[in-house]
């Protein structure tokens, strides 16, 4: 038996969770609400069984908290990603831990962090065009195979996840973290190479201008990869917290912004024209060439959609929530780019633990919780940016 | 036989004093041995305008009289101040209407068809419609408007004309219209010892690529007073302008000033000295002050904003500017001039809800700094009232409120460069050029109502002077947040501004207020 956060399946939960966060005073007590309404409960259950050859045992060291994470918890996540999950399941994508078990390439006692996406390999099933052509994040088979349905380990019922003691990850999932990389250091690397992944997602021109919209995990991460993998001009920042705002400055943002002042403030630079609409906000003709919306809020991509010039690129990066005014997409004819999990056969990873290992990312796991502490851990989570934290994570074996 | 202005000096007699405070006022005891500034009491205005307008084309100063300077087939200019003057706004009509349809009377009688007229806004917003024809008048304005009455567009560069350099390289660069025509007729208002003469033309119809010239931080720094054209560098560099402009074409100046009749009489307290308040002003104080906190923000700016003032009108001289000139500013120091002897610790200023780049507007934190440290401060001769290292305290609410339509580049420039400094030179070398000329900003300038670009960079130097002579700025009863952006500090009372003061000037400073209203020139001996 081990100790576990579970996920399991209750809509009157769910939807109350999403009731009240949906109110003003309800978004502002999301954490809360995410520890005390959402159908998450702290359990002792079975240790996940190895689902056949290529797996290994992994016990975690730490376990991050992700936006997606919490946007589940609050019932803010999309019912379209419903059928890639098999409740009940253990959450936790973002984890680095030991393996127990020894397959081929990584021996036993490995401390590794994993690439989550249950893909072809995982499942055992045939490869699937996009397994083949190495874009496991793209995987068609995400429902069948050996496993329960699950787009990730950390929404799949038979993997268990990173919030728990122990769970089972294949060995395609897995890479070997150097032994100068920190846990606290290793624990952010699915998050950047999601962040390199969805830089490589568009074409980035030399001297090009972006704006990131959002500086928590994401949106500091996928500055990171900007400046180092790009070779990007300016890029703003629309940042909301004071440490935010440092932390972005720290890797190379040429200006940070706050989000009120966010369509203004780009137009000064970028010597675009602003247009208050009748109703909704200001947009821009003219503006920067790229946009991250890294938030997951329908806020953050309609401000996006309005920052960015015609024939731009806005590259959604948080898992998305909310409705959202297409019209810039349409009238400015932008290109919408969708930015989900790593890719590039493993290379974004690589290069995510590349980038771990050098970059100033000290400080960025803040705080981490056991798991007897887990509401604490979300609301800690969900007032991350206010808190002045980046990364909150699970320590499951305090 | 007015009253001169004098120096009260403050004693256990003296009534509290009347403060301006923005959109209210107050009744402030001063401490006491406290200096108050006071003008001379309004001058008595010319009973007949319109002779006094009509004698003064007729008999020019320094020229032939109007007529004789007008021909048939000539092409004709009348530029007139922009809404900037006065302030407030006069009751209609307006003195410029009288000169302009007395002008037109004899332009027709001399079969001038070619006239056109323009405002003489330089980069301050265009005029609206409505705001012109309250100008002109309905008669002028239905004859002329839009065709033959507009605003002068800065950066209209195909209706521009760069007429040369001055021997300092200064560019000089007008409105194409008047500089190609036979005769510019300007029609003037002199409210404070800044306006009019060489001004007139070589700033209203200019461009940026004009008026930078004297318009920036060094040339501000060496203008003590900008009210004091003899020692202004900006009006030596209007002046070195002027004389380009006077080899190309002919200018007529007609210029008119104006008394201390500044509120309507349900407000005369405003004009009255304190201690000669009876019975029904002391009520009216009290009604119109509690009337006033009591009514909404909105319906007290628009009550504000629609007072007109009463104005009488105590000279009109026309001719060349050079010879009218004097003959104003000597009308603008009967009125307003009084003698002060010596500077003190510290200067008390009580502004207003209006200066000259809010009218129908809204007063934001900018154009407060402007109208304390540029417009107040620069109120005297010789020296500042306040002394080098002093303090300056000011009565304003320094709201965080702009208006989105005139003032779009003044919120960028609060909310983004201040934010990294308050040095006006800095903030020129850095930012200046790229406001200037930033398209969005030039597309609201030409086709909304905003201010240019950069105005609100020439509001942020007006002030360079008295931020250079001043040790400490205080603004009682101001948004500590928005005084805090400008690098400046808020009390809540008076005793806490000379409580805080005391760091610079110590703890027995001498004080002097430039009461206000009136407008008051210290003349500091």
């Amino acid at each position: 038996m081990i100790l576990a956060l579970e996920y399991h399946r209750s809509p009157a939960r769910f939807m109350a969770a999403r009731g009240l966060t949906a109110t003003r005073a309800g978004g502002k007590m999301s954490g809360m609400i995410a520890g005390n309404v959402s159908p998450m409960r702290l359990v002792n259950r079975h240790a996940p069984e190895l689902p056949g050859e290529g797996w290994t045992r992994v016990t975690p060291r730490l376990s991050g908290i992700c936006g997606s994470d919490l946007g589940m918890l609050t019932g803010r996540s999309s019912p379209y990603l419903s059928p890639m999950t098999s409740m009940p399941f253990v959450p936790g994508h973002e984890v680095v831990g030991e393996t127990q078990d020894d397959v081929p390439g990584v021996p036993k006692g490995s401390r590794v962090v994993i690439d989550p996406v249950l893909s072809c390999a995982a499942r055992g099933t045939t490869e699937c065009r996009w397994c083949a052509s190495g874009q496991q994040s793209r995987c068609d088979h995400i429902t069948t195979g050996r496993i329960s349905a699950g787009l990730q380990t950390g929404f799949c019922a038979d993997t268990g996840g990173g919030w728990s003691r122990q769970f089972v990850a294949h060995v395609s999932q897995l890479h070997v973290v150097p032994d100068a990389l920190s846990d606290e250091r290793a624990v952010l690397a699915e998050p950047l190479a999601c962040a390199v992944h969805s830089v490589r997602r568009v074409k980035v021109a030399s001297g090009s201008t972006a704006v990131i919209i959002g500086a928590g995990t994401v949106g500091l991460l996928t500055l990171l990869a900007l400046r180092q993998l790009t070779d990007v001009g300016a890029v703003y920042v629309v940042a909301k917290h004071g440490h935010q705002q440092e932390k972005a400055k720290a890797l190379g943002a040429t200006a940070i912004i706050e989000p009120r002042k966010a369509v203004r403030a780009l137009r000064r630079v970028t010597t675009a024209r602003m247009h208050s609409p009748e109703r909704g906000d200001d947009f821009l003709l003219g503006g920067v060439d790229l946009a991250f919306e890294c938030t997951g809020g329908a806020g953050g991509l309609d401000t996006a959609l309005r920052l960015v010039q015609a024939g731009g690129t806005v590259v959604v990066s948080g898992m998305p929530s909310g409705n959202v005014d297409l019209t810039p997409l349409w009238y400015r004819e932008l290109q919408l780019v969708g930015a989900y999990a790593s890719g590039a056969d493993g290379a974004d990873f690589a290069d995510a633990i590349r980038l771990a290992e050098s970059a100033p990312l000290d400080g960025y796991v803040g705080t981490t919780y056991p798991l007897a502490r887990w509401r604490e851990a979300l609301t800690h989570a969900a007032d991350a940016g206010r808190l002045g934290t980046v990364k909150v994570a699970f320590d499951p074996a305090r | 036989m007015s009253r001169p202005g004098f120096v009260l000096d403050v004693d256990e007699r003296t009534p509290p004093l009347l403060m301006h405070q923005g959109e209210g006022f107050r009744l402030e005891r001063l401490p006491l041995g406290a200096k108050v500034i006071y003008p001379p009491d309004s001058l008595p205005g010319i009973r007949n305008v319109d002779a006094a307008i009509k004698h003064a084309l007729l008999n020019p100063h320094g020229t032939d009289p109007l007529p004789e300077l007008l021909t048939p087939g000539m092409r004709l200019t009348i530029v007139f101040d922009d809404l900037s003057l006065p302030l407030p706004p006069m009751q209609t009509p307006d003195v410029r209407q009288r000169i302009i349809e007395q002008v037109l009377e004899m332009a027709a009688a001399k079969g001038v068809d070619d006239v056109e007229l323009i405002a003489g806004n330089a980069l301050h917003r265009r005029m609206t419609p409505a705001e012109l024809r309250r100008t002109v008048g309905d008669r002028v304005f239905q004859a002329f408007f839009p065709e033959h009455l507009k605003n002068h567009d800065a950066e209209d560069h195909d209706n521009l004309l760069h007429m040369g350099k001055t021997k300092h390289g200064e560019d000089v660069e007008i409105n194409r219209r008047a500089a190609e025509s036979d005769l510019i007729v300007y029609v003037n208002i002199t409210l404070t010892a800044m306006s009019g003469g060489a001004k007139s033309v070589s700033v209203g119809l200019a461009s940026y690529k004009s008026l930078k010239h004297h318009h920036n931080v060094h040339t501000l720094r060496h203008s003590n007073s900008f009210n004091d054209p003899p020692n202004s560098a900006m009006h030596h560099s209007y002046e070195r302008m002027k004389g380009l402009i006077d080899e190309h074409v002919k200018v007529f100046t007609i210029e008119t000033t104006l008394n201390n009749e500044t509120f309507p009489s349900s407000m005369g307290f405003l004009n009255k000295r304190e201690w000669e308040w009876n019975l029904r002003d002391q009520a009216s104080y009290v009604a119109v002050k509690r009337a006033n906190e009591l009514l909404p923000a909105k319906t007290r700016r628009r009550i504000w904003q629609s007072t007109a003032a009463p104005y009488g009108v105590t000279g009109v001289h026309a001719g060349l500017q050079s010879e009218v000139h004097p003959i104003t500013l000597g009308n603008v120091h009967r009125q307003q001039l009084t003698e002060v002897n010596g500077q003190s610790d510290v200067a008390i200023y009580g502004l207003p809800y209006i200066c000259p780049y809010n009218v129908n507007s809204v007063m934001n934190p900018i154009l407060v700094m402007s109208l304390g440290l540029g417009y107040f401060f620069n109120l005297y001769k010789n020296k500042p009232i306040v002394r080098q290292g002093g303090v300056a305290i000011f009565y304003h609410p320094v709201p965080n409120e702009f208006h989105p339509v005139h003032h779009p580049s003044y919120i960028d420039f609060f909310e983004e460069i201040l934010t990294e400094s308050t040095d006006p030179v800095l903030l020129e070398t850095k930012y200046e050029e790229q406001f200037a000329t930033d398209p969005w900003y030039i597309q609201l300038y030409r086709n909304s109502y905003a201010y240019h670009g950069v105005h609100p960079f020439y509001m942020w130097y007006w002030g360079a002077h008295a931020l250079e002579h001043l040790g400490d700025v205080i603004f009682v009863g101001g948004n500590r947040k928005t005084t805090a952006r400008m690098g400046f500090r808020s009390a809540t009372t008076l005793a806490d501004a000379l409580e805080m003061a005391k760091d610079t000037v110590g703890s027995s400073p001498s004080i002097t207020y430039q009461h206000n209203p009136p407008l008051t020139l210290a003349d500091v001996r």
